[in-house]
């Protein structure tokens, strides 16, 4: 048969049969689900990416503490590549209005900053803000409202900037990299950098920080972060978008992790649903190739005639995903809308879709070819005998082959070899499991008769009858239950954790700076608001040695190992385990045995600088040696926006060298007025407003959970499909059945309740199976994978018998319902369908 | 030629030892009861299956030297079927039914002669329909068509009259005949109607696979 055989309208008709229906919508579920995984994360990573620039003003910043000069080679660099930048000159010095001073965060820029995000000023104290695109006018300054509030400055009243008089033009309500480290500890005043060189304040002898600016395209940011690395010297310090701002980081990850389960799994429910499709279309079709045999067609006449069938297929399947995934998509990025501020998303790019479309080819080459290959066995002589069939190929090795090449693209999607390994290993586990299942049921439907009623014999007995579908029908429930109630379960896990993380009452102000004579005072200060507040020992220490070894002679490579090992760390102790902490090995100290100086140690500082339990360390804290033994380490949920440290000692090794305390505390609306007063009665301490970045971070997760619930309806989408394949895959069997049992006169009722009966057992058991299988993988891919705590509930069991038997029970019920419905006579002349 | 097959009670020859050759435009009925191996001698002789021992030799050249493509290759085109439960694709109009045959060879006009050889069996007014929309005459008329539309130079009918009521067999009888005389195909009929038989011109009967009686008529 030529190409040219291949009629148009004959592929079309194939269309009308429900199998090639079903195989279109397991393949366009397939396509849709990882596409919108695929474009949704790209434009959630690219909308954190945004966020986080917010937080340096820019997608890069290069500070230097000695000289602007040194910073113009890497403007220059940056303008040539046609990248934005700007300039800040950033000190600490003493503001002057009247006769009050106050220590002052002094910003400068002439132009370029913010580059990302930006500045909001109001024209009253606390009183609501705009955004603007300018920098104060020359001779002016804007202020930030704790500033004005201890100069007792009004709009339009003069503040001394060294030498200079200058202008307060308004209220620095907000500004993009308003810190939310430690360091920061004063109010800020933005002015102009020919104001500040004018002021006499920036000498040889000012300790003032000089900043770089650069904004552009991530990838050509990124080639130019890879520049600067190479050539900045040792004393300029490199921040960039991907370095800062971890908390957003690890709940994005969180999110973009759980998009890519929900993309695997809705990919490997799709592949069985086309796996039962095809099978059910090759055997609906083994009549027509004996024909096609007789009528003179050779093996490959037939592979190509249903080839085509099956490629149109994918291609409507694929085509359908992608249209699909795009509109998903595209609702997705509306809903993220509503949710920020972030409004010029990254255009999607075109990769998902190329991916789909591989994705549905690898689908159609694994578990419908093989179908097809057996079908084009079929020996002629069917049309003489109609019990003749094909010798079975076996149907196990394409099926790993597909799923090994499916896992491939996933890994192409999703880029994280953990994952799509467990999902292998999990995945090849519970077929094991379920096989073995299938086969013992049909073992036992061999030998047990039930007694009790007709219903249950005849279906005890059809699942004897076809013990190669029984399997495969057990296959396709279980792994199908299995996946959903396992992606239920972690998507529950994860929105809990997510909202354990960060309850509305997270702390939103931290209080730096307080003495330790001020500490009772400021927490009756609270207390009488009714607020409550939590207080940490702040005690600065620099690390000096290991077990006697000097830390510069075990010197850790990273950046960041360098950064714990050189620097002044944060230093506190407590004697109980503070909350978002969890300990992962030692003993935390009992109030008994506090003898002994020991220290707790979070994994991070662990990890860099390669410690042990037992290790001794040595620290410098304000000139005095202070010795611990390391007894614990804790792993921080940094996450929480609570106060936490590295190193935490036992209570009594540190409580002589207390130089302050750091207090965190939620204040709403109504507390928040209560700042004014508590500025001007506690003067000395410093409040760090962080309502912005948990605001931020708050609506990132909201975006992330309704990006999860989105996605997982596409899952329960390819659940059902299953379910209806898996259904359908002993229609025909039945119908004939049926036909005859009708012709002895056996009632409807008695044929549905028949059918009932073993969809029910074949339903609760995979159901049961189901949570089992779904609880185990679910607590590995929680705790280890996601890092979410796992608490195994026994809703789950109940989900999955009872949605397991019910949805079953309920799908071939019908079908068998609807089938009972057609005369006898016209099955048993062969006319069916 | 010898047809043995395994099956739960062991090895059963269901063709024993049976040998005859056909001219070209002969017409040969083959007869017997139910069950006594018609069928399989049938599939045997159109190299739908191959025999446990022996061969069939089609125009000189022997199927045991061909693979199933081979034999397949050699019936395109040259050899059509007619069965007692039709065979036709259920999904498919009577046209398609009957241009299958002609898309397999690569005929270039496909499309008229199918509504051509529909005509000639007296369904051209049914060429639109879905084959499963048929009644089972007219069903078998459109396999008749399908069958004659290549021009076989040789036609294979198993029973073909075995699933319709006795009017409708009469009329499926004339018309294969008729078909048959006009075209001058060689046809091998199985039957185990005595009146069908009788209108050939040779009947070879078939009991429990062996060749019982063999009578030459007209
Ligand atoms: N492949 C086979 N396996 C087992 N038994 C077979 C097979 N083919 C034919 N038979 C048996 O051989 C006998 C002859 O069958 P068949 O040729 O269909 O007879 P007929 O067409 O004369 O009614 C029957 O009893 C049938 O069951
Ligand atoms: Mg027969």
């Amino acid at each position: 048969m030529s190409w040219s055989a291949i009629r148009i309208a004959t592929v079309l008709r194939a269309f009308r049969r429900t199998e090639l229906l079903v195989l279109v919508a397991a393949i366009a579920v397939a396509v849709s689900a990882s596409s919108t995984v695929g474009l949704f994360t790209d434009r959630l990573q690219g909308a954190i990416r945004i966020e986080s620039a917010t937080a340096l003003a820019a997608d890069l910043r290069l500070e230097s503490g000695r000289s602007a000069a040194s910073l113009d080679l890497m403007e220059r660099e940056a303008q040539r590549r046609d990248l934005q930048t700007g300039r800040t000159t950033t000190l600490t010095s003493v503001v002057h209005a009247g006769d009050i001073a106050q220590l002052t965060s002094i910003i400068a820029s002439d132009g370029g900053y913010p580059l990302r995000g930006t500045l909001r000023i109001s024209p009253t104290l606390y009183g609501p803000s705009q955004s603007t695109q300018d920098l104060p006018p020359v001779g002016q300054v804007f202020i930030d409202p704790r500033l004005a509030s201890r100069l007792k400055v009004n709009i339009g009243e003069i503040v001394r900037v060294g030498v200079s008089q200058l202008q307060v033009a308004a209220i620095l309500a907000d500004r993009p990299d308003r810190g939310t480290g430690m360091a920061e500890v004063a109010p800020a005043l933005l002015m102009r950098g020919v104001d500040l060189a004018a002021s006499g304040l920036i000498g040889p002898a000012s300790r003032a920080t000089y900043a770089l600016l650069v904004a552009g395209d991530p990838d050509a940011m990124d080639r130019f972060s890879g520049w600067v690395k190479l050539r900045k010297s040792a004393a300029e310090k490199l921040l960039t978008v991907a370095e800062s701002s971890a908390q957003l980081g690890s709940a994005s990850e969180r999110a973009g992790r759980f998009l890519h389960l929900a993309a695997i799994t809705t990919v490997l429910l799709a592949a069985i649903a086309l796996a039962m499709a095809s099978r059910r279309f090759a055997r609906q079709r083994q009549d027509e190739v004996a024909l096609l045999k007789c009528l003179g067609a050779t093996r490959q006449t037939i592979i190509r005639r249903f080839a085509v069938e099956l490629m149109a297929a994918a291609i409507a399947g694929a085509l359908l995903g992608v249209c699909l995934g795009y509109a998903a998509q595209s609702g997705l990025a509306e809903l993220a809308k509503t949710f920020t501020a972030v409004a010029v998303l990254p255009p999607a790019s075109v990769t998902p879709a190329i991916l789909g479309v591989i994705t549905a080819i690898v689908m159609m080459a694994g578990f419908a070819a093989p179908p097809i290959m057996e079908l084009a066995r079929i020996p002629p002589a069917r049309v003489l005998r109609e019990d003749l069939s094909g010798r079975k190929i076996p149907l196990f090795f394409p099926a790993l082959g597909a799923v090994v090449s499916l896992l491939a693209i996933l890994y192409l999607y999703v880029n994280d070899l953990a994952l799509v390994l467990g999902a292998g290993c999990s995945l090849a586990l519970v077929t094991i499991i379920y096989a073995l299942i299938g086969n013992g049921l049909v073992l036992i439907a061999k030998k047990i008769r039930p007694d009790s009623g007709v219903a249950w014999r005849y279906g005890m007995s059809a699942l004897a009858r076809r013990p190669r579908e029984t399997t495969a029908q057990i296959l396709a429930f279980g792994l199908g239950m299995t996946i959903l109630l396992l992606l239920g379960v972690v998507r529950v896990g994860l929105l809990d954790a997510w909202r354990g993380a960060l309850p509305a009452t997270a702390p939103n102000y931290f209080l730096i700076n307080i003495a330790p004579t001020e500490r009772s005072s400021i927490e009756q200060f609270f207390s009488e608001k009714r607020v409550p507040i939590d207080f940490a020992p702040w005690v600065r220490g620099r690390l000096l040695s290991v077990n006697g070894t000097l830390i510069a002679n075990r010197m850790p490579k990273s950046d960041r190992g360098r950064a714990f090992a050189e620097r002044e760390q944060n230093l506190s102790f407590s004697a109980d385990l503070p909350p978002d902490n969890e300990l992962v090995e030692g003993q935390w100290w009992s109030r008994s045995s506090g003898l002994q100086p020991a220290v707790s140690v979070a994994t991070e500082f662990r990890d860099e600088l390669n410690l042990h339990l037992g290790d001794r360390l040595v620290f410098d804290v304000g000139g005095d040696m202070t010795e611990a033994k390391i007894q614990s380490f804790r792993k921080v949920r940094w996450d929480g926006f609570r106060p936490n440290f590295f190193l935490l000692f036992s209570p009594g090794v540190l409580d002589a060298s207390v130089g302050s305390f750091l207090a965190a505390t939620h204040l709403d609306e109504e507390g928040r007025k209560a700042l004014l007063e508590f500025d001007q009665k506690f003067p000395t301490v410093t409040v760090l407003d962080i309502d912005g970045v948990l605001n931020s971070v708050r609506t990132l997760i909201d975006r992330a959970a309704a990006a999860i619930t989105y996605v997982f309806a596409f899952t329960l989408l390819a659940g059902l499909v299953v379910l209806l394949a898996a259904v359908r895959a002993t229609a025909d069997e039945r119908r004939y059945e049926i036909a005859v049992l009708r012709a002895f006169g056996a009632s409807r009722l008695q044929i549905v309740s028949g059918g009932m009966a073993e969809f029910a057992i074949l339903g609760a058991l995979s159901g049961g199976v189901a949570a089992i299988a779904s609880s185990a993988i679910g607590f590995f891919i929680a705790s280890h994978w996601l890092g979410v705590p796992w608490r195994p509930t026994w809703s789950i069991w109940l989900w999955g018998v009872s949605a397991g038997t019910f949805g079953v029970t309920l799908f071939g019920t019908a079908s068998t319902w609807r089938m009972s419905a057609t005369r006898p006579a016209r099955v048993l002349r062969g006319q069916n369908s | 030629m010898t047809k043995e097959v395994s099956s739960p009670d062991g090895l059963l020859t269901i063709v024993d030892a049976v040998s005859f050759s056909v001219e070209t435009a002969e017409t040969l009925a083959i007869t017997g009861p139910s069950g006594s191996g018609k069928s399989t001698l049938l599939a045997l002789l159109a190299g739908l299956d191959v025999p446990t021992r022996g061969s069939v030799i089609l125009g000189g050249l022997p199927f045991s030297s061909l693979d199933e493509d081979g034999r397949a290759r050699l019936r395109a085109g040259r050899v059509g079927f007619v069965f007692q439960s039709f065979q036709l694709i259920p999904s498919m109009t009577a046209e398609e039914n009957v241009r299958l045959p002609l898309e397999l060879i690569g005929a270039e006009d496909a499309g008229v002669r199918a509504k051509q050889a529909l005509a000639d069996v007296g369904l051209a007014g049914r060429a639109r329909y879905l084959a499963r929309q048929l009644s089972g005459g007219e069903q078998q008329r459109v396999a008749l068509a399908r069958a004659f539309v290549v021009r076989p130079t040789l036609l294979f009918a198993d029973e073909p009259t075995g699933n319709l009521d006795r009017a409708n067999g009469i009329r499926i009888a004339e018309l294969l005949f008729d078909l048959n005389a006009s075209y001058g195909t060689t046809l091998i009929l199985v039957t185990h109607e005595k009146a069908l038989a009788a209108r050939c011109g040779r009947i070879i009967d078939l009991i429990d696979g062996r060749i019982v009686d063999e009578s030459i008529h007209e």
